[in-house]
């Protein structure tokens, strides 16, 4: 596969205009004109185009929107939309430029969503450290509330919403869409235990709700305005428009890219000169992570396969939300790991018993290591704890092509899916690259005094 | 709709919506479990409960706790795997609980190390340090909290949060660092604290009463019941060595559901105190002096003696019985209304209701309450005097039954019900009226605005039959006339309503149901129905109707009564007007107390003879429902003091009469014998194994209540049947004919079952089995009569507030809490609280002192400024540390008007 790019969709107007966030800019480049199509048809046929383009969900679980939608059971009202912008996953920042760069974008898509699905109002959750995108979309906010794209009798018709922002106190866990409903309604942000019940019948204030990624909702301006159909010929034959990556680490040039949905390879990602250039100074790849701190990660014999989920899944990773972190030659893989450990360890709501205490105990076997108190029996008793929070072989540990699937959600002992994204970089390190524990181990100076 | 499930290979029977848990509990099959709690709310929190459960899509990991049984389902708790995963979920709780198990006051009870034993792996490879905290920090002034031991199953918080609504203990920080803790500056200050010691499933959670008392191996435990208000929650008494250490709730689901309140829970310090009497004393040269029980009993009885023959037996009054057991009651009211043939007795301190309300309005029992169409409130602040029932009502609400509060200013459930009516002191009966009246009001009613009546009338609308109405004293700072009229026009404009009365004290119900009350006789019979059938059984009753308390104490105090007998009564500290027991204390000629302690009042007794106290005695007690249950026994009495119906029995001996009883257990035969309303409430009834909802008396063919569970029980336990039986008349849709001495169980009828149990008609005679032929008819128990029309409240001029007054919880004039020094420290400070508005106009600030004056006193008191007292309204703590409400009342006016001025 070569890389051929393609008219972007959700960074046409960011990468075009360094003011894209501004009223003026977005409306001068056609900002709101899909909103007006949209309100000149039924709620049912503009959900119907977004059926139609097969708009899967950028935040990780690529459900379909259109789909999700129709889970709203019918005729029960309020119901809310709220926006999902606690982007905090290890390596993500697409939904951060969406917001800071072309906020217009997505009110204009959350406006095209809320009629669809006959909301009653919006709420746009964003991540606390994120000033910039706050303040701006707050800016754009008042504009286009002054402007009448947003509130009351929107654009003369007789539909009105009221779109609300709130600020977010600082948790990766409330990137999980039911930790985000209790922290969006004045709660603690834990996620709720589902089944028995999703957002859709039971969400915010207990009334249905939807709740949708920053990118997924970008790009339904351009679907209303081009048409279901153009977006679902857009992209390979599985996955469908186009998808924004956020590649960091140790690549020459480290950014996101918007290319084309499925049609890229990981090779063409990290080694096209027009994308992210090569591994800085021309080194070997050791291994990247394909979808997120979360992703069971992947080595050189990957790089050929495209960043398509239905692909990418069977091969034992995930594509997540979009995350990728390249990792060359010189990379520590223990500290790697134990890096990506520690950030779920603090970041466990403390909600349910394996992550509160399994992946603390994960991040202390890890630092015990790498202070040179490494036993031998440490690599056993780390696979150990991991399975005690995602059971199972682990299947995505992504040893090489032909390993089983990797389920997601993946099997787990928790509520949520915080737990097992820690075993994820455990399992992956540790069976590709267990001479590197083992080196720490042989080095180890004394056994730590143990305090039981 | 009935499904099928299947548990480790074993089918079973399931309904929609039933969680595998419970299911799988139900089976036979013990999930393990720590979050996991049937009376609340499932948050699948801990993970110990996860199983293999098969929905129809293959065996996934589910949480128990969390999963609805579906038709077809096949659940695993013994895979390999299952195992494994109870084994890590055990290893990660254990990583950081400290293992203190030896100094911990949960070792040996401790669900933790209970089910460490039976499902976890044995050891832990945890070689790094544990967490670690402060050692336990006091929450409030009775638990401690120690976040080392605790497992964050969110148990503690659920309770607080969503059963109390006391939302005061949190989880802070994340991730491993997740603590339970208070805000700072916010303790844990819950009616309900204790719960959460016995919910906690491990030791973090402990009372400061319990701290290193006992270890569980060394704990006796009976069962009983509270007695500290007249829910009559389940309880069980622990002690050991000789000392009460615990009280812990049972579950039982018709009363308490395992909940108790602070009070109930830790008011045993008491029964330990060095102050309790240990001897009878008696009164020689103005001082009291120390006797013998000979002694006593002889100088009581011929006190006794001497003012009947002298004055007759209407110059003899017998005040309180609340504090009694119903087989104290029965025989105290057997001394006072055949021996000393008087009818001046009466178990309330004018703080209740009229006898004949209370047992004469349809009964509904607390669970009807909470499952009726429409509830109307018209009774004290529940929370603090039956803080349980306020926890009952307040789920009640919470799963969407609409109540109607009529109340003379905000309680603690008005920000909860649907419509809280906040209308003028002693002018509820014309709010009650115009609730049920034809049309919409157009004008203010007692100060209610048209509106506001017409939001009431429109949740009470098209309930008619389901409505209950929990009706108490709002106030004790107006008389009942107000909220019998409220009563009366409630029943006559929704006639298919049931009536749940709240009255606080003890056994108050037990009181009147065996005549501890002028008019009446066991059973729930008026002394006319009654004459002739208990002077058959007792040889006499008294001539006329007697006096009740308030009538008893002006009688003393203008020489009309010579003797008095204060059955655990102590007036000068529990009479809503003070002066008048004062003067009546003053004056009588004989004060005969009997008494756990020395009160205010027993300091003017000529005869002190002391009471065996709660946990001392067995016996039943009667809760608000009217439901019997059993009393335990767990520590010696006190000194040499005896039983209250012991004392009965001795002084009748003295005085020449034999009441006929040897144990309680004579007693109760008696009662269920004689008197009408508890035939057919049999011992064998009682006693039964695993009875913990006691039995609703009268039979009134509702399962949920008891009796008509007595086939089940003859079924399951044939010496029940063999047991002394009854002979519940024809009318009353009983449960079971004595033919020969021999218990049949019949299907209960259901004619009148579930309604006032006698009808109007007249009763039937017995059947004549085995009873002589010139046997009198067994009585009809009494039926609600209209009240006179009572009295508008005179007005209120424009200078004067009208005082409301009712209790609070920690009530510090009485003994169980003052003498235990856990609770002593809980009352809260006398406040008057008032409008802004009239703060402003005396020129007061918040929090200064007024001087408060009405007819009868006056009392100098702070000011509290509360925007939810309407103007003209003021309301005073009845029972505070400081002189309070008590001082102001006049317990014969309608209300009581105050002034407030700068002092």
């Amino acid at each position: 596969m070569t890389y051929t790019p393609v008219p972007p969709i959700v960074t046409a107007r960011l990468g075009q205009y360094d003011d894209a966030h501004t009223l003026a800019r977005a409306v001068e480049t056609g900002a709101y004109g899909a909103l007006r199509t949209a309100l000149g048809q039924t709620p049912e046929a503009v959900m119907e185009q977004v059926k139609v383009a097969v708009l899967q969900g950028r935040g990780g679980a690529g459900f379909p929107a259109g789909n999700k939608w129709g889970l709203l059971p019918a005729g029960k009202f309020p119901r809310w939309l709220v926006v999902n912008g606690d982007e905090s996953e290890p390596g993500t920042y697409k939904d951060r430029i969406l917001m800071e760069r072309d906020p217009h974008q997505l009110i204009e898509g959350a406006l095209i969503c809320a009629y669809a699905i006959r909301a009653s109002q919006v709420f746009i959750y964003v991540r606390g450290e994120m000033a910039l995108a706050q303040e701006r979309i707050a800016d754009a906010l008042n504009d286009a509330y002054a402007a009448g794209y947003v509130g009351r009798r929107i654009l003369g018709s007789d539909w009105s919403m009221d779109i609300t922002l709130h600020w977010g106190a600082g948790a990766y866990i409330v990137g999980d869409e039911t930790a985000l409903l209790e922290s969006l309604s004045g709660r603690r942000g834990m996620p709720r235990p589902k089944p028995p019940y999703f957002p859709a019948a039971i969400g915010l204030y207990d009334d249905p709700t939807i709740v949708n990624n920053v990118e997924t909702l970008s790009n339904l301006p351009w679907i209303v305005e081009h048409g279901g159909e153009a977006f679902a010929a857009l992209g390979s034959e599985k996955t469908n428009g186009t998808r924004m990556f956020a590649v960091s680490g140790h690549v020459k040039r480290p950014g996101t890219f918007e290319v084309g949905s499925g049609q890229v390879t990981f090779r063409d990602l990290f080694y096209d000169e027009r994308l992210c250039g090569g591994i800085r100074e021309d080194r070997k790849l050791k291994a990247f992570i394909p979808g997120g701190g979360s992703a069971p990660w992947f080595f050189e014999e990957h790089l050929d396969l495209p960043l398509d989920p239905t692909v990418v899944g069977p091969a034992g990773s995930m594509l997540g939300s979009g995350a990728i972190v390249v990792m060359d030659e010189t990379t520590d893989m223990v500290r790697a790991a134990w890096r990506l450990v520690r950030f779920f360890a603090g970041e466990s709501c403390g909600k349910c018993t394996p992550c509160r205490e399994g992946v603390s105990w994960l991040q202390r076997i890890y630092e015990r290591i790498l202070a040179g108190h490494g036993r031998p029996e440490d690599l056993a008793l780390l696979e150990d704890v991991g399975w005690g929070i995602s059971p199972g072989p682990y299947p995505g540990a992504g040893v090489h092509p032909g390993d089983a699937a990797f389920p997601f959600p993946p099997r787990q002992t928790t509520i949520c899916v915080l737990g097992p994204s820690a075993v994820a970089p455990v399992m992956s390190s540790l069976r590709r690259f267990r001479d590197e524990y083992l080196a720490y181990i042989a080095q180890a100076t004394a056994p730590e005094a143990t305090v039981a | 709709m009935a499904l099928k499930v299947t548990i480790d290979g074993r089918e079973v029977d399931a309904e929609r919506g039933e969680l595998v848990i419970a299911v799988a509990e139900r089976a036979g099959v013990y999930i393990p479990r720590f979050c996991y709690h049937p009376r609340m709310r499932s948050v699948g929190m801990c993970r110990m409960c996860i199983v293999n459960v098969d929905g129809g899509r293959g065996p996934a990991l589910t949480a128990a706790c969390i999963a609805e049984v579906s038709d077809g389902m096949r659940v695993d708790t013994r895979a390999p795997e299952v195992k494994k995963v109870q084994d890590g979920v055990l290893e990660f709780l254990l990583i950081n609980h400290p293992l203190d198990c030896p100094v911990c006051d949960k070792g040996g009870e401790c669900p933790l190390q209970d089910q460490t034993l039976r499902f976890g792996p044995g050891e832990s490879r945890f070689v790094e340090e544990k967490r670690h905290f402060e050692k336990p920090i006091a929450i409030s002034g009775l638990v401690l909290l120690d976040r080392e031991r605790c497992i964050l199953c969110d148990r503690c918080t659920r309770f607080s949060k969503e059963v109390a609504g006391d939302p005061l203990i949190h989880f802070v920080d994340r991730g491993n660092a997740t603590q339970v803790n208070t805000f700072p500056d916010h303790p844990f200050a819950s009616y309900f604290s204790g719960n959460v010691v016995q919910l906690c499933p491990v030791g973090a959670l402990t009372a400061v009463t319990y701290r290193f008392a006992a270890r569980p191996w060394d704990i006796e435990r009976v069962e009983s019941t509270c007695t500290s208000c007249s829910v009559g929650c389940r309880v069980a008494v622990e002690s050991t060595t000789n000392h009460i250490t615990r009280y812990q709730g049972l579950d039982s689901e018709p009363v308490n559901q395992g909940w108790l309140c602070d009070r109930g829970r830790f008011d045993f310090g008491w029964i330990d105190s060095e102050d309790r009497l240990t001897t009878p004393l008696l009164r020689e040269g103005g001082e009291l002096v120390e006797a013998t029980w000979g002694e006593a009993l002889e100088t009581a009885a011929r006190q006794l003696s001497d003012v009947v023959a002298t004055h007759g037996p209407e110059a003899v009054g017998v005040i309180g019985g609340a504090r009694l057991t119903n087989e104290d009651c029965y025989a105290w009211a057997k001394l006072a209304k055949s021996v000393l043939r008087t009818d001046n007795v009466d178990a309330q301190l004018g703080d209740g209701l009229p006898p004949e309300v209370v047992l004469g309005l349809p009964a509904a029992t607390i669970a009807e309450a909470c499952a009726a169409s429409a509830v109307v409130l018209l009774g004290p602040d529940l929370k603090e005097e039956l803080p349980v029932l306020f926890l009952r009502l307040r789920a009640a609400i919470g799963r969407g039954v609409p109540v109607v509060e009529l109340t003379p200013s905000p309680t603690s459930l008005s920000p909860l019900v649907a419509t809280s009516l906040v209308h003028r002191p002693g002018e509820a009966a014309a709010l009650a009226a115009a609730l049920v009246a034809p049309g919409d009001p157009t004008g203010e009613i007692a100060g209610v605005p048209p509106a506001a009546v017409a939001a009431a009338r429109a949740a009470l609308a098209g309930h008619d039959d389901r409505v209950v109405v929990v009706l108490g004293r709002p106030s004790l700072a107006e008389s009942p006339d107000g909220t019998v009229a409220a009563a009366g026009a409630l029943r006559s404009g929704l006639p298919g309503a049931t009536f749940l009365p709240v009255l606080r004290r003890g056994n108050v119900r037990g009181a009147l149901d065996l005549g501890l009350a002028p008019g009446l006789l066991p059973g729930r019979v008026t002394l006319d129905a009654g004459r002739e059938w208990f002077a058959h059984h007792w040889g006499s009753v008294p001539e006329d109707r007697g006096l009740d308390t308030a009538a008893m104490l002006a009688a003393a105090s203008e020489g009309r009564l010579h003797a008095l007998v204060l059955l655990g009564a102590d007036p000068l500290a529990d009479f809503p007007d003070r002066q008048l027991a004062r003067r009546a204390l003053t004056s009588v000629g004989q004060l005969i107390a009997v008494d756990t302690f020395i009160t205010e009042s027993t300091r003017h007794a000529t005869v002190v003879l002391p009471a065996a106290g709660y946990a001392e005695k067995e016996g039943t007690t009667t809760n608000l429902e009217g439901r019997v249950s059993r009393l335990g026994r767990k520590v010696v009495a006190s000194g040499t003091s005896r039983a209250d119906w012991i004392i009965a029995v001795e002084l009748a001996d003295r005085m020449g009469a034999d009441l006929g009883f040897e144990r309680p257990e004579d007693v109760w035969d008696e009662i269920e014998r004689i008197a009408p309303a508890h035939a057919g409430a049999t011992r064998a009834l009682l006693e039964a194994p695993g009875r913990v909802d006691g039995v609703l008396v009268p039979a009134t063919g509702d399962p949920a209540a008891g009796a008509a569970t007595l086939a089940e029980v003859v079924a399951r336990d044939p010496s029940a049947a063999a047991a002394p039986a009854s002979v519940p008349d024809g009318s009353q849709g009983g449960v079971g004919v004595r033919v020969r001495g021999v218990l049949a169980p019949v299907a209960p009828a259901s004619a009148d079952g579930g309604d006032a149990p006698a009808s109007d008609a007249p009763p039937e005679d017995a059947p004549a089995s085995d009873a002589p032929p010139d046997t009198p008819a067994r009585p009809p128990v009494l039926t609600w009569a209209a009240p006179a029309s009572v009295q508008e409240p005179p007005p209120r001029d424009a200078y004067s507030l009208r005082l409301v007054s009712g209790r609070d919880l920690y009530d510090p004039l009485v003994v169980s809490v003052s003498r235990t020094p856990h609770l002593a420290g809980l009352a809260r400070p006398a406040a008057l609280g008032v409008n802004p508005f009239e703060l402003e106009r005396l020129g007061v600030d918040d929090g200064g002192t007024v001087l408060l004056t009405s007819a009868r006193g006056a009392v100098a008191v702070t000011a509290v400024a509360d925007p939810a007292v309407p103007r003209g309204t003021a309301r005073l703590g009845f029972n505070l540390a400081s002189p309070g409400a008590a001082e102001l009342i006049d317990a014969a006016a309608a209300v009581t008007d105050v002034r407030l001025e700068r002092p």
